[in-house]
């Protein structure tokens, strides 16, 4: 029974009062006694061969308490990647050693080499500027056909190739998808680039390293979306401290989108410095520094083939896709634009045939990983667009040539030909809910009005389907994930009723603190406000993977479900002994426990003080407290799908797009809070629209970072976007974890890029102009060339 | 970037050439000198200080002189670096001519390019910089050279009134 505030309630995030009154606590804003000040020193070229780095001059500055360059992180580990590729010959993936520091070479424009710690950061940041380093500028290699062309400019010379890998999935299809596409009545090809992106979250990475001489523990407060999962790479991959003697922290954040999920060489640097200084080392970055070495993301060009029957029916899919991977490989750069995205590549279709080929590319720019939705808008992105391409050469209407192809209902679950089992879902139900809400039926008559005011107007219809919670761990262990993907919650009942769930995921945006006590709230029948979330300290928390992809309501959540269950039972066999009554034969609903059949019972608060106060429990059957943990390892990915549909209006004397409406009917089964969900879409939609309109991180030829401050790398802002209408009510729950939920992070940011370009291709084609493919972002210059010839 | 053009000075080749190589003259054309020391041979060290956009800086330089064809062509390399704000980098050939007048055109031919925070922030409006960068050191280039010629000529010019600021709108 729902309490007042459980499941499926819109209850407003508890967290935001204190991040609106200004009480929120950043990690920038902890600054412990003594604290020192770190400053990096960053190339200035995108390729360079450190000869020397003098810091004679710097060390001599005003306030400098150190200076540290590569040499001294020489003999140190190396921050490793994630997950193991291995090519299509069976070869492993080439994985240079990415240090805590540059050494011996500089390999992107920001690429730290030399680190001061000073007594303030003024100091630090004038001593920087002191240090003389002798770096002789090597070409660079900067777009990836290139750099897969060039053997003789490497971005790491040891491997002698600048390809990662050569990735074939499936394999076993490539020769069954080929003949597919050679019989095939109809095959239409596009080629398109999916936008370099610069995560920029509102709060730029922040790190404080500490270590106290008295026990030997070190802490690093850092922002982080796992800091369990940094504690382990800096233990057993780049420093070596034992884990048991290092606390990594991560407080309120404002914001990630992927970037913090990764460890970065700054917090490796910070804590090593704070032993070897005995004092606290912090580091905030600048946003010309977050440009220049946060993990960015997306950067794909492929070339898409769809082939069909004149009638529109899918018989294969193939693509062949360069990723970018920048400098170094990030900690999931590898399983991103491969796991993450080839395997979604046959969409919510009944397709027989889909072979994906990705050949990921070292290229003298800042590493590539992981960003909202990480893959899968890659992948939506270019089944959206060419199936579009294809229902306009075939003259069939967008909405009929996708639901055409739709698994059905009564297909689940189904296996796709990219190798997924989709657990459930109802396509039709959501454009069937798009169709209305969107008003398609309408669209034509504003289309009139929008020619009458001079503008041309286009309809995007997209279908996405995307898969979250990436699991289970004996899967992705098979395929090459060097990590589990379970989550874990212990749920603590204190002896006054009132409850702490320490959780593994890490809540910077997605409301957990007010999701995840609902949840527990509505097992046990008491007031949310009773349960509070612990999380981000890996000293009070169990070890979690952390949040990313879409996965902590579906994993950790899940976790979270699990202890309460454990709770449930252990609290009955409590309440059983103080009712003096068998166990199976008491009850627990609306917070009591309740002998069958008499009116004896005992409530949950009762219970829980008992359990602390256990002054008649027998010693064998009943052990004292009330603390359970859980950890969860799904079964399989949960699949949220939508239906999308935008309408923009162009102005065919500038080329600048309006986008007039946008609806996104998701599926995300079971929702725990509406509201929450509501702004995560929201959240995602402006950041796709972002991608489609105006984002794109651009090197020059010689790698310098052309976007490289807000003036030239353009956010979305308010008045970019029209009203979101979205729509969560065609639901089918997950099958397979115990909320039935699914993942609603991402959703807006892989369904949106490809909806708003469909739309301003048929504005332009009804239009009369025959444009086949605009690149994002679709700018007016671009726009405007394009309508131009 | 690229940025090709020519100038036609009043002056004998032999006097631009002169000029181009002397560091007096250019420490007072370049925009923003303060200092040019060294001779041909050994290359010359500039400071000079400049604002691109939102970025300030002292840039400290080498420049150095060659493939030299007396007073016909020679090229100039030249890298700056300002520190926090990134470098610049500069090869430019140049080529003198005479014209039937008496006079030189100068003919320039120069690949630039940035890197840093010049580049990251200053990136659109870098070329259109440069450009404005290079036409005022030709004008001034062009001026001295041209009142140099004219003293030289005609020695009274020193001895003119000074005229008043109306006396000088009105010519």
């Amino acid at each position: 029974m729902a309490a007042d505030g459980g499941m499926g309630h819109a209850t407003k995030r508890r967290e935001d009062v204190r991040f609106l009154t200004g009480r929120g606590k950043y990690t920038d804003d902890y600054t412990p006694a003594k604290t020192s000040y770190c400053a990096f020193a960053r190339s200035t070229v995108a390729n360079g061969k450190i000869n020397s780095i003098d810091t004679t001059a710097a060390a001599e500055m005003p306030g400098v308490v150190a200076v540290f360059k590569g040499e001294d992180f020489a003999e140190v580990g190396g921050n490793p990647a994630g997950w193991a590729i291995v090519s299509r010959d069976g070869t492993p993936m080439q994985e240079p050693k990415r240090p805590v520091l540059a050494h011996g070479k500089v390999r992107h424009v920001g690429d730290a080499y030399a680190a001061v710690i000073a007594e303030t950061l003024e100091q630090a940041m004038d001593a920087v500027e002191a240090i003389d380093a002798d770096i002789d500028e090597l070409d660079a290699v900067i777009d990836m056909a290139g750099a897969l062309a060039n053997d003789n400019t490497l971005v790491h010379d040891e491997i002698g190739t600048n390809m990662c890998f050569d990735w074939g999935w499936i394999e076993d299809n490539r020769a069954a998808t080929e003949e597919a596409i050679k019989n095939a009545p109809h095959v239409t090809t596009l080629k398109l680039v999916n936008n370099r992106l610069v995560p920029n979250a509102l709060e730029p990475r922040c790190s404080i390293g500490e270590y106290d001489p008295g026990t030997g523990d070190y802490r690093l407060t850092t922002t982080s979306q796992n800091p369990h999962l940094t504690r382990l790479l800096i233990s057993a991959f780049v420093l070596g401290i034992a884990e048991n003697k290092l606390t990594v922290h991560s407080p309120d954040m404002g914001g990630g989108f992927g970037s913090k999920i990764y460890h970065y060489g700054e917090e490796a640097l910070v804590l090593a410095a704070a032993k070897k200084l005995n004092r606290p080392v912090k580091w905030t970055s600048t946003r010309t520094e977050a440009f220049l070495s946060d993990a960015h993301g997306r950067d794909h060009v492929t070339k898409i083939e769809l082939a069909c029957e004149k009638d529109g029916t899918f018989i294969a899919f193939r693509t062949e896709t360069m990723a970018n991977v920048g400098a170094y490989l990030s900690n999931f750069s590898t399983v991103t634009p491969t796991f993450l995205h080839g395997t979604l590549m046959a969409g919510n279709y009944t397709v027989p045939n889909v072979y994906v080929n990705v050949k990921t590319v070292f290229t003298n720019t800042a590493p590539v990983d992981a960003y909202r939705g990480a893959g899968r808008p890659e992948a939506t992105f270019s089944l959206e667009r060419v199936i579009d391409k294809a229902a306009r050469e075939l003259g069939i209407n967008p909405v009929e040539i996708r639901r055409k192809n739709f698994v059905k209902p009564d297909q689940f679950p189904y296996a796709s030909a990219a190798g997924l089992e989709y657990d459930s879902g109802n396509y039709d139900a959501l454009m069937d809910g798009l169709e209305m809400r969107a008003d398609l039926a309408g669209f034509e008559a504003r289309c009139t009005t929008s020619a009458k005011n001079g503008k041309l107007r286009g309809l995007g219809i997209n279908s996405y389907i995307e898969a979250c919670g990436i699991a289970p761990s004996n899967l992705v262990g098979v395929l090459g994930s060097r990590i589990g993907l379970y989550d874990a919650a212990t749920v603590r009942v204190n002896a006054t009723g009132n409850i702490s769930v320490m959780v593994g995921a890490h809540s910077h945006g997605q409301g957990h603190e007010t999701a995840f006590p609902q949840v527990v709230a509505d097992m046990l029948g008491i007031d949310p406000m009773s349960v509070e979330i612990v999380h981000g300290d890996t000293s009070k928390i169990p070890f979690g993977m952390g949040t990313y992809g879409s996965r902590s309501l579906a994993v950790c959540g899940s976790a979270v479900f699990r202890a309460t269950e454990k709770i449930i039972k252990k609290a009955t066999l409590i309440a059983a002994h103080m009712v003096e009554a068998k166990p199976e034969d008491v009850n627990f609903t609306d917070g009591e426990f309740a002998v069958k059949g008499t009116n004896k019972k005992v409530s949950f608060g009762d219970v829980a003080l008992k359990a602390y106060i256990p002054h008649d429990f027998p010693i064998e059957a009943i052990e004292p407290g009330l603390e359970e943990t859980a950890f969860y390892d799904p079964a399989n990915f949960t699949y949220p799908a939508g239906a999308y549909a935008c309408e923009v209006e162009v102005d065919p004397d500038t080329g600048k797009v309006e986008i007039c409406s946008m609806v996104a009917m998701d599926d995300f089964g079971n929702v725990v809070n509406p509201l929450i969900v509501t702004g995560q879409v929201q959240g995602g939609l402006a950041q796709g629209i972002g991608q489609a309109l105006l984002e794109h991180g651009v090197y020059d030829e010689n790698g310098q970072l052309l976007s490289g401050s807000l003036m030239d790398y353009a956010m979305p802002r308010a008045d970019d976007l029209p009203n979101l209408v979205v729509d969560h009510s065609n639901a089918t729950a997950c099958t397979h974890n115990p909320i039935g939920v699914k993942g609603c992070g991402e959703a807006g940011a892989i369904g949106s890029p490809p909806t708003v370009v469909n739309a301003v291709i048929d504005a332009l084609q009804r239009g009369g102009h025959d444009v086949e493919h605009i690149d994002m972002p679709v700018s007016p210059g671009r726009v405007w060339a394009a309508m131009n010839g | 970037m690229n940025l090709a053009d020519n100038r036609n000075i009043a002056a004998s080749r032999t006097a631009v050439w002169a000029a181009i190589l002397d560091p007096e003259v250019l420490r007072t054309c370049i925009p923003g000198c303060k200092e040019v020391t060294g001779t041909v041979d050994d290359g010359f060290e500039a400071v000079v200080v400049q604002k691109v956009g939102p970025v300030k800086a002292t840039f400290k330089g080498q420049v150095e002189v060659s493939d030299i064809i007396q007073g016909e062509s020679l090229t100039l390399t030249g890298q700056g670096k300002g520190g926090p704000a990134g470098f610049a980098k500069a090869a430019a050939k140049l080529r003198f001519l005479d014209t039937d007048d008496g006079g030189t055109v100068l003919y320039y031919d120069m690949d630039a390019k940035v890197g840093g925070k010049l580049a990251q922030l200053g990136s659109r409006i870098i070329d259109g910089f440069t450009k404005k960068l290079a036409d005022q050191f030709f004008e001034r280039f062009q001026e001295r050279l041209e009142d140099q010629t004219d003293a030289d000529d005609t020695e009274e010019n020193d001895e003119k009134p000074k005229k008043g600021w109306i006396g000088r709108l009105l010519g």
